[in-house]
């Protein structure tokens, strides 16, 4: 049975609501009235160049004119949430002089962009000018699903993806920081429908924790995969042949045990299953 | 002061997953709280939303702890125009002082006790005993863990780790009753012993869920008429409440009677809403002839004094971030070594007992944030997780507990992210290391002592040999400013 989960939210959190002046426009008639640097973020540069390769392939047929700074290297998450302020601090100042110039940011992944738009600032609280830096960049900050669907009004993004690495039942896992840290929920699933010949089938507990936690997979392992059982067994039992996640940790530890299990079904980032064949 | 053991959480947990009857115990009990729960979520109570209620207890909580020494003073008057005393203890060793102290001017035997966390954070228990005292837990789930000899399991559901059968046995052996699989009967049995101890208890000790300022009373919220029984029955009352249980106004009581029943056990209202208003007056009938409060501090202080922490002072002591909770639906409450258990009790327990201690705590959670959005008084706890973790990489002496590996691990991933040419050079360094260990594209076993336990159960991707950088320089750069392609 499904359990039902915590519906409340603390509004205080950034609301994933549609940008002022987003209209819905299809892929059929692009201008290439938006212009956006990608952040790759760290897993994805060194472990997952294909998910990046795969965003800004459907960034591009969405008519976005995508960039890449080719300075940055990481947004600090991983100190800051072991407690190294001061490291990350210094990563996250870096992050800010490469993206300030920039019209927007775009990120494949929920936790490097509630970092960004979250914890920045708080990062920052005793230092408000940095601060004050870190809000603006914030706010022109998207995570990747988001922004095609809220800011650029490309909720079918996937209509053209020609054929779909993957065909048939994809279920889809909300990623923690996405679903409570941005709330972000609809805009994937909006994405993965639009694609032909793939229908979302829904697994139990979608929004659960998948067990990754970044450095928690790592200090209690045992524990990070009593955890993943329960998401795993969700997946078998979804029926899907692919689980999709906006986020690259909790699919390095997702694949990383399917792999392991000799499971079928295959994890991957919706990116990939957007951009379709040729990637 | 209870022991804390929190320090050995690493061995606890794994001991706790191994435990296959303690695991189903876990998964059965946990999903009856979090359906039970979401069942009784409406989101129109008389014109106020969940939210809008649960950000109003947050809100009056706050500014009573914001104004703490305020509200201190009028409890201590109000508690003594009513007929009561009014003690305040630094810590358990003062606190179980002065409880003992009352005991012996009564002349008391047999103590009977309805649940109180603050009890267990004392030990009085022990401290009674040792004093020849008997103290009887009447909460059936505490009743259960006293002939244990166990620690709560949950802050609500302090034995939901019991089965019927070990239930059955600590019976046969306490109360010399006949094995039965019946739970109807287990209650029975325990009813019965209880009774007595009921009729012949000098002293009652309670806790309190609430502290109402303006009138001086104690609220206690039971199901099972215990807490009013320990309350009524002696002539002695003693309540134990921590300092942050004060809530301004009799009125506030709407608010958190309707919160915390169904936030904890999913019920509208609890069976037993008990309001202890002082010692018996010369018009009542019945009622205990003495009333205590004894308001314990034992670390509270630690967390007032922290701007951030502060507001896990808010904690009405739900459960709620416990039952979802995708760590301790795993590992249950044992292991978090101490009282409280689950987020809030890895926010709490390493600023009340020992920084350096309970270190691990804070790291125990996947900041998921489920907990934050369950908890009624809106305690941001992924935050304070954090706060707590910044606290014990870079705090001061006495706070510090991070490895001298992890320093190392951050230092040399500082170093690599402070600009692209250190990061490719540390990568392509990566890519060398890892090679002999990749196959087909995964690593099997990793050796390090920091992350060598990720490979225990999954696979971990070798470094791609071209990094999205490198392919963003030999293949997209080029498209960069062009009109996109129209669709075919
Ligand atoms: S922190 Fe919140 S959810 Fe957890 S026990 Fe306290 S009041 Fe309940």
């Amino acid at each position: 049975m499904a359990r039902r989960r915590g519906s409340s939210s603390n509004s205080r959190r950034y609301s994933g609501r549609p940008q002022a002046g987003a209209r819905r426009r299809g892929p059929q008639t692009p201008k290439p009235k938006f212009r956006a640097a990608f952040c790759a973020t760290c897993l994805v540069d060194q472990f997952y160049p294909e998910v990046g390769a795969a965003a800004v392939k459907t960034l591009r047929r969405a008519g976005v004119d995508v960039s890449f700074p080719e300075e940055q290297t990481c947004c600090g998450q991983i100190a800051f949430n072991g407690g190294f302020r001061s490291h990350a601090a210094e990563v996250a100042r870096r992050f800010l002089d490469v993206f300030e110039s920039e019209e927007q940011v775009v990120v494949p992944s929920g936790s490097c962009a509630s970092m960004i738009k979250v914890y920045y600032p708080e990062l920052f609280e005793d230092d408000p000018e940095t601060q004050g830096r870190a809000r603006a960049v914030g706010e022109k900050t998207r995570e990747f699903s988001d922004y095609l669907v809220n800011v650029v009004g490309a909720a079918d993004a996937g209509s053209a993806a020609g054929s779909a690495p993957h065909q048939g039942l994809v279920t889809y896992h909300d990623a923690c920081h996405l679903l409570r840290e941005l709330r972000i929920s609809d805009a994937p699933r909006a994405l993965i429908g639009s694609i032909p010949g793939v229908e979302l089938q829904e697994m139990a507990d979608a929004d659960a924790c998948c067990g990754f936690g970044g450095l928690f997979s790592v200090k209690f392992p045992e524990i990070s995969t009593a955890i993943l059982d329960e998401k795993l067994k969700n997946i078998a039992e979804s029926g899907a042949s692919a689980v999709v996640a906006n986020d690259c940790g909790c699919l390095m530890h997702i694949r990383g045990a399917m792999e392991r299990r000799g499971m079928e079904a295959r994890a991957m980032h919706l990116a990939e299953l957007l951009a379709g064949d040729g990637v | 002061m209870a022991e804390v053991k929190s320090a050995e959480f690493k061995s606890a947990s794994g001991q706790a997953l191994r435990d296959a009857k303690l695991q189903r115990s876990l998964e059965h009990v946990m999903e009856h709280f979090v359906d039970a729960r979401a069942s009784v979520i409406e989101n129109d109570f008389g014109g106020e939303s969940w939210d809008a209620m649960r950000e109003r207890a947050a809100a009056i909580k706050q500014s009573t702890l914001d104004h703490l020494d305020y509200y201190l003073d009028l409890v201590d008057k109000n508690v003594r125009r009513n007929g009561g005393h009014v003690h305040f203890a630094d810590d358990a060793a003062q606190a179980n002082a002065i409880v003992l102290d009352i005991a012996r001017r009564n002349g008391v035997k047999t103590v009977i006790k309805s649940k109180s966390m603050v009890s267990e954070e004392m030990g009085v228990n022990h401290v009674l005993e040792r004093a020849g005292i008997e103290p009887v837990e009447t909460d059936l789930g505490e009743y259960i863990i006293q002939l244990a000899g166990e620690t709560p399991f949950h802050i609500i559901a302090p034995a939901m780790h019991k089965t019927r059968d070990e239930v059955s046995d600590l019976f046969r052996q306490w109360l010399k009753t006949a094995p039965t699989q019946d739970i109807k009967r287990l209650c029975e049995y325990a009813r019965d012993a209880l009774r007595e101890k009921f009729a012949a208890a000098d002293m009652g000790i309670s806790g309190a869920n609430f502290v109402v300022a303006e009138t001086g009373s104690v609220c206690l919220v039971t199901n099972e008429g215990n807490g009013r029984m320990t309350t009524s029955a002696p002539r002695v009352h003693v309540a134990l409440a921590g300092m942050e249980k004060i809530i301004p106004a009799w009125e506030d009581l709407a608010l958190y009677l309707r919160l915390l029943p169904r936030s904890a056990t999913g019920q509208r209202i609890t069976s037993y809403n008990t309001f202890v208003g002082g010692p018996r007056a010369a018009s009542d009938e019945d009622g205990p002839e003495e009333f205590h409060l004894v308001i314990v501090d034992n670390g509270r202080l630690n967390l007032l004094r922290d701007e951030v922490l502060r507001e896990a002072l808010r904690c009405i002591r739900c459960g709620a971030c416990l039952n979802h909770c995708p760590v301790y639906r795993k590992v249950g409450g044992h292991a978090y070594g101490w009282v409280y258990s689950g987020p809030i009790g890895a926010i709490v327990t390493p600023p009340m007992t020992n920084m350096k201690a309970a270190k691990d705590l804070p790291y125990a959670s996947t900041l998921c944030g489920t907990c934050r959005d369950v908890c009624p008084v809106k305690i941001d706890i992924p935050r304070l997780l954090l706060h707590l973790r910044h606290k014990i990489a870079e705090g001061s002496e006495d706070e510090r507990g991070a490895t001298w590996m992890e320093r190392l691990f951050v230092e040399r991933w500082g170093k690599a992210m402070r600009d692209r040419k250190s990061l490719e050079g540390q990568a392509r360094l990566g890519r060398l290391l890892t090679k002999p260990l990749t196959r087909g594209g995964k690593i099997r076993k990793l050796p390090a002592p920091m992350v060598g336990g990720w490979t225990a159960s999954r696979d971990f991707p070798a470094p791609a040999p071209r990094s999205f950088a490198q392919i963003w320089r030999d293949e997209l750069a080029a498209d960069v400013g062009r009109a996109p392609e129209p669709q075919e």
